[in-house]
């Protein structure tokens, strides 16, 4: 019989290796699955690879797809480091992306004001999205896990609402989308690819949740009241102006996604903005061990299995479905690996 | 012994691309040597197909896989690759470039929600053919192309009106722009054509697929008495709702028959492969030029299906009459006196609407119980 039992000390060494163990893992079960659909693993593998790292192009479109990955990773991964369970942040980059539309189609600021302009309201609305449910919990113990799931459907209904109606593009043939942003108002790009400003954001971004994380008080005492929330309150740190503000950096930066990608890539408001963005962000907060520098290393590494994955279809003619599965497995064995991180399994024998 | 073990984890990583991006080296070669060397007896066809829903949806998405289907058996066409739910806007601009990017020569979109990301790329690849299907847009390498399927779909209607017994026939449709409005005003004048009693009942989706909510809108429409459901989606699924309250159902973009066989009456229908094979011999041969294809029945780019043993003989007859008289190009669906379902007269007597004025329909016939979103 195998019985699990919790390890006292996470071994670091298979803390470190884990992440990469499990993309691995996932691996080989899905080479498996493409050897019994009659398909060369090795060959779609390398397909994938060239297809998101072959060329300066595939590169820039793996940074592009890493960018809402980084900024929505870097706001849960705060989040998480104070025990706080931000599941919003889908919901948080839709509500970024709608101030930021607000911004350029009506507010009639041009240029780099702006553009400043429509950070600052994505930043903004985003964060207080993510603030109501940190006032709840704060000021009520409303269990935030429920109140961010939950307001993710609001906000793309609500942006739904708005493409439908009111900011619908009375030129577009009555296609739920905004007009375009007028080009002044779109990020620039490098290169001639679609790699945009959001992108340098994001880095930048990185930068500053690391420095904030580790060099300043606040960053100190979040990790205090994630690590010991009663030794914090003895400490005399006001727990609940944290929580709230926590959770409002941690929206605002979902939301500068959200500016990122209505901004840089789609230049307009419309549906599906985010292909799950702020759930991946959950994976990706957990997969760097809540580390502003391990979220960008795995965002990128994310993005690469993401865009890899349209090679898959175009040069295998692997069904979309198993792409899906695909990601899927990658995504199960990290979570595995994460439970074998703190529990390790023994043997029993019985009978003696 | 534990650091070596990392060392040798960590390794495998930096290795393992490396490895692989040889490799993809080595494949190279032999994909761009086809381009390079393309023969003076025409080029050699490297098409690829970008879908909205999957192939299996039996539906929009299947219908165009058919095509696809057909011309890869031409001899010049060398490979025929697509790629299934694309989601419309910013992510396909990604994929269709790297289609282009892969060498593939000749490209169809086939959702309106890719038009802007079609012209987009296609102003990067001058020398591949873009098709986009259903929009307005075009470019020196960017052509479009389309069916009047409003003409099957006036005879679909002309069914329905003679098969209704409580005179309300319910229209699941997906998005309210001209295409879907189109189809809905056709199908009404011709179920009106028959029975100026009936009215058409309309209930919007704003999804092309998402059969749990198409099933749910047919359900809507048969609560409030409708005996027939027709469609503008990409599922089977109103269709299935329909058979399973007793009510007939008639369907859209492929024959179902087998699959709804309680309730089956006919459906609008697209014959994609005969256009497909036609573009790919122009470009094969070179005499390929921009422009906005709108074929019809006679074209038999559209056509209705086969009306099934519901549909009584003289109903069937009366319905192959019309069809005959719109496939020799006698079309006069939206010839006035037309109102719309305010009462108000928008085609005038005598006069009828021009091709531009029907891409762009944005109002709906008196008859028509529903009204366009603003």
């Amino acid at each position: 019989m195998i019985r699990f039992e919790k390890r006292k000390d996470a071994s670091k060494l298979f803390t470190a290796v884990a992440p990469f163990m499990s993309v691995i893992f996932a691996l080989v079960t899905a080479a498996v699955i493409m050897l019994f659909a009659g398909i060369n693993p090795i060959a779609a593998y390398a397909g994938m690879i060239k297809e998101s790292l072959g060329s300066f192009y595939g590169v820039s479109e793996t940074l592009v797809k890493s960018t809402p990955l980084i900024l929505t990773g870097l706001g849960v991964s705060i989040a998480f480091r104070m025990k706080i369970w931000n599941i919003g942040a889908d919901g948080q980059l839709y509500m970024g992306a709608m101030g930021a539309s607000y911004v350029a189609l009506y507010s009639g600021l041009t240029g780099f004001t702006g553009i400043a302009a429509m950070f600052a309201a994505a930043a903004v609305t985003g964060g207080l999205w993510a603030g109501v449910s940190g006032f709840l919990k704060a000021k009520a113990n409303v269990n935030e896990i429920i109140v961010t799931l939950l307001m993710n459907y609001i906000a793309i209904a609500w942006v739904s609402y708005l493409v439908y109606g009111p900011w619908k593009d009375p030129n577009g043939f009555n296609f739920p989308l905004t007009p375009r942003f007028s080009p002044d108002l779109v990020l620039s790009t490098f290169f001639n690819t679609r790699l945009h400003t959001g992108f340098i954001i994001a880095l930048a971004l990185v930068a500053f949740v690391y420095i904030f994380m580790e060099k300043t008080v606040w960053g100190y005492e979040i990790k205090v009241i994630g690590n010991n929330p009663k030794a914090a309150k003895y400490a005399g740190i006001s727990i609940d102006r944290k929580i709230i503000g926590v959770m409002f950096l941690s929206g605002a930066l979902a939301g500068i996604a959200g500016f990122g990608e209505v901004a840089g890539v789609q230049g307009r408001l419309q549906e599906g903005i985010s292909h799950g963005y702020g759930y991946t962000a959950i994976i990706v907060a957990w997969l760097a061990g809540r580390s502003a520098i391990g979220v960008l290393v795995v965002s990128v590494i994310m993005a690469v299995i993401l865009v890899g994955g349209d090679s898959l279809q175009i040069l295998m003619q692997l069904p979309v479905a198993f792409v899906n599965l695909f990601q899927g497995l990658i995504l199960f064995f990290i979570l595995a690996s994460d439970f074998f991180i703190h529990n390790r399994p023994v043997i029993i024998r019985s009978g003696k | 012994m534990k650091k070596l073990l990392l060392l040798a984890v960590l390794a495998s990583f930096l290795i393992l691309p490396g490895c692989s991006k040889k490799k993809e080296e080595e494949t190279k070669a032999p994909e761009a040597a086809p381009a390079a060397t393309a023969a003076p007896a025409g080029k050699e066809i490297r098409a690829a197909f970008v879908y909205v829903g999957p192939v299996g949806d039996g539906g929009w998405t299947f219908a165009h896989d058919l095509g696809r289907q057909m011309m890869a058996k031409l001899p010049y066409v060398k490979d025929v690759t697509f790629i299934e739910s694309v989601p419309e806007g910013a992510e396909s601009t990604r994929i269709i470039t790297s289609l282009a990017q892969k060498g593939y020569n000749l490209i169809f979109t086939t959702s309106f929600g890719y038009m802007d990301p079609t012209i987009e790329v296609a102003s990067k690849f001058p020398d591949v053919v873009f098709m986009h299907c259903s929009g307005y847009k075009t470019a020196e390498n960017v052509g479009t192309y389309f069916g009047r399927i409003y003409q099957p779909r006036y005879l679909s209607g002309m069914v329905a009106g003679k098969m209704t017994k409580t005179n309300v026939i319910g229209y699941v449709a997906a998005f309210p722009i001209p295409e879907v409005i189109r189809g809905i005003n056709a199908f009404t004048l011709g179920v009106r054509s028959v029975n100026p009693k009936a009215v058409v009942k309309v209930v919007w989706t704003q999804t092309w697929f998402d059969p749990g909510k198409e099933r749910d809108a047919a359900e809507s429409l048969l609560d409030v008495k409708a005996d027939v459901i027709t469609m503008h989606q990409d599922t089977p699924a109103p269709l299935q709702a329909a058979e399973k309250r007793g009510a007939f159902a008639i369907g859209y973009n492929s024959d179902m028959s087998s699959q709804i066989p309680g309730a089956w009456l006919t459906a609008p229908v697209w014959n994609w492969g005969t256009l497909y094979e036609e573009i790919a011999k122009e470009v094969h041969e070179g005499t390929w030029k921009s422009g906005k294809i709108w074929y019809g029945l006679e074209h038999n780019l559209v056509d209705l299906a086969p009306m099934s043993k519901l549909v009584p003989a003289d109903v069937q007859e009366l319905v192959n009459a019309k069809k005959a008289e719109l496939a020799s190009g006698k079309d006069e669906i939206f010839t006035g006196p037309i109102k719309d379902n305010t009462g108000k007269v928008v085609v005038e007597a005598g006069k009828s609407l021009t091709d531009d004025e029907k891409l762009s329909m944005n109002f709906l016939v008196e008859g028509v119980q529903g009204t366009i979103p603003k």
